[in-house]
């Protein structure tokens, strides 16, 4: 019995082992935190390996909803750099002192996200309205919600979700996952997704969201926040987010 | 003889086991905004979480007792290896982790899943985002202990009480409902109080299978979840002080009952 616990100890502890950072790399001389809303990970993912081997940077990300993160930021989460998917949060944290001055590096677009296919025919937000549809958005208080409403009413749509998800990407794994119809999020997010479709919102509907970027002034490392933040507005990190589908700044 | 003297160190370990409990309930009563407590606990989304959480836990163990119970008395009459596995796959729930709960949860009765795609195809029913599937969460992860206790209670019976009714010429229900039954309600009523309150309290698979939304399946510990993360500390604050009055009501109703049942 207290064998078999030993030995089961030991494989819950195994991929402790294996997942720790990697000894092939690029040596890493300073080690940063970079809090980041849910919808900019697949393009701020790919920008650790650039930064390894350019500056020796290593970067740990803690990705969530926008609001989780300025939650989290106010009650003194530790971070160095904090990328937001709207102004109205970093003005919080500005006025809560918290953050030097920010910089806007990106933009992004609404998009309807549908099941691949498109098999329940969707082709505008007025579809959105169908009540044989389940919708699923994301809150209000995450910046995605917020926009969508923005673009709904600029519609003039009513919609009935199913549920209000707390970060952007879980009203597009609902979609991926087929629980839900369509939902509201980012042109980024279908771009990267590769499990959805996507279909276009006019641009008279269409609400554009703003990606403010600063460093935080409890930043442990002012060096390395930097460096991040001069990255993602260089061409290079600014050809990165394009790729993922953002417009550049 | 007298016991040995317990060390100092064992001593002070345990206070501060204690200290690890205690503290964060004081940090609760001492944020708590008793002055706008009455502003919170009227607030719409307050009570219509409330509401709703009184309505899916107490379905939750309806449910549980209709099926829990049948459970425990088929377990309690097994032996062996047949024991071992109903009792494993029974109290999986207790130890599982209530997220991956909910994940199994929508990958059985989702749109996709195993049997939700029949559902959905034959009769297109939506489990997922609905009231009903909060309930299903909250009876996945409370019947567990609902049906221990009363497993518990069948084992420790005494059978001759039963076996005098049969003799007496009494059929298979009347025996049931009018000896089983009363000698079991201590057991069955602990059984039922423990899976509400766990029902009452259940968040992670509520909110991986059912989703979020106010009055259809945003309970009270979504609420709270939801309430923190978007800065309204005070409602969270508030909504955790009634999940704990309840718990201490529930601690202090039931003190020597439940554990005896266990």
């Amino acid at each position: 019995m207290r064998r078999t616990f030993l030995v089961l100890s030991a494989l819950c502890l195994l991929p402790a082992c294996i997942g720790g950072p990697s000894g092939g790399g690029p040596p890493i001389k300073n080690v940063i935190t970079v809090f980041a809303a849910a919808s900019l990970q697949p393009a701020f993912d790919k920008m650790a390996t650039p930064l390894a081997e350019r500056e020796e940077l290593g970067i740990q990300f803690s990705y969530s909803g926008t609001q989780t993160l300025t939650t989290q930021l106010t009650q003194g989460a530790p971070a160095d750099v904090f990328a937001s998917a709207d102004v109205a949060h970093m003005t919080t944290l500005n006025t809560a002192g918290l953050v030097q001055q920010s910089h806007l590096f990106a933009h992004n677009r609404l998009e309807i996200v549908v099941a691949k296919g498109n098999p329940q025919g969707i082709h505008s937000l007025a579809d959105l309205g169908r009540r044989d549809l389940v919708i699923v958005l994301a809150d209000p208080s995450v910046p995605a919600g917020k926009y969508a409403q923005q673009a709904l009413a600029k519609a003039k749509v009513t919609v009935r979700p199913a549920s209000l998800e707390q970060q952007v990407t879980g009203v597009l794994s609902k979609v991926a996952l087929g629980e839900a119809d369509a939902g509201i999020v980012y042109v980024s997010d279908i771009v990267t997704s590769g499990k959805v479709d996507g279909v276009a919102i006019p641009d008279a509907q269409n609400v554009i969201a703003d990606y403010p970027i600063a460093v935080l002034k409890a930043a442990k490392s002012q060096t390395g926040a930097t460096q991040f933040v001069d990255f993602v507005l260089s061409p290079d990190g600014q050809a990165l987010l394009k790729a993922a589908g953002f417009q550049g700044a | 003889m007298r016991r040995a003297r317990i060390p100092a160190a064992i001593g002070v370990l345990a206070g501060l086991g204690l200290l690890l409990f205690l503290l964060p309930l004081a940090g609760l009563i001492v944020r708590a905004p008793w002055n706008q407590a009455l502003a919170e606990l009227t607030d719409p989304t307050t009570t219509t979480a409330l509401g709703l959480s009184l309505f899916c836990s107490l379905t939750a163990t309806a449910i549980a007792l209709v099926l829990g119970v049948p459970l425990a008395m088929i377990l309690a009459r097994t032996r062996g290896t047949t024991r071992n596995v109903l009792r494993a796959l029974t109290t999986l729930p207790m130890v599982l982790p209530p997220v991956v709960g909910g994940v199994a949860l929508l990958l059985a009765f989702g749109r996709r899943g195993l049997v939700g795609s029949l559902l959905y195809q034959w009769f297109g029913i939506q489990i997922p985002f609905t009231t009903a599937a909060a309930v299903m969460a909250e009876t996945f992860v409370a019947m567990p202990f609902l049906v221990i206790a009363v497993e518990a209670g069948l084992r420790s019976m005494d059978h001759r009480y039963e076996e005098a009714a049969r003799s007496l010429g009494a059929g298979y229900w009347r025996v049931f409902t009018r000896v089983t039954l009363p000698l079991l309600r201590p057991a069955i009523f602990s059984g039922a109080v423990l899976c509400w309150a766990r029902a009452l309290g259940e968040f992670g698979a509520t909110i991986t299978f059912a989703g979020n939304f106010p009055g259809r399946t945003q309970t009270v510990p979504i609420a709270v979840y939801i309430a923190l993360e978007t800065n309204h500390s005070d409602a969270a604050i508030t909504l955790s002080l009634i999940l704990l009055v309840v718990s201490v009501a529930i601690l202090v109703g039931m003190r020597d009952r439940w554990l005896g049942a266990l």
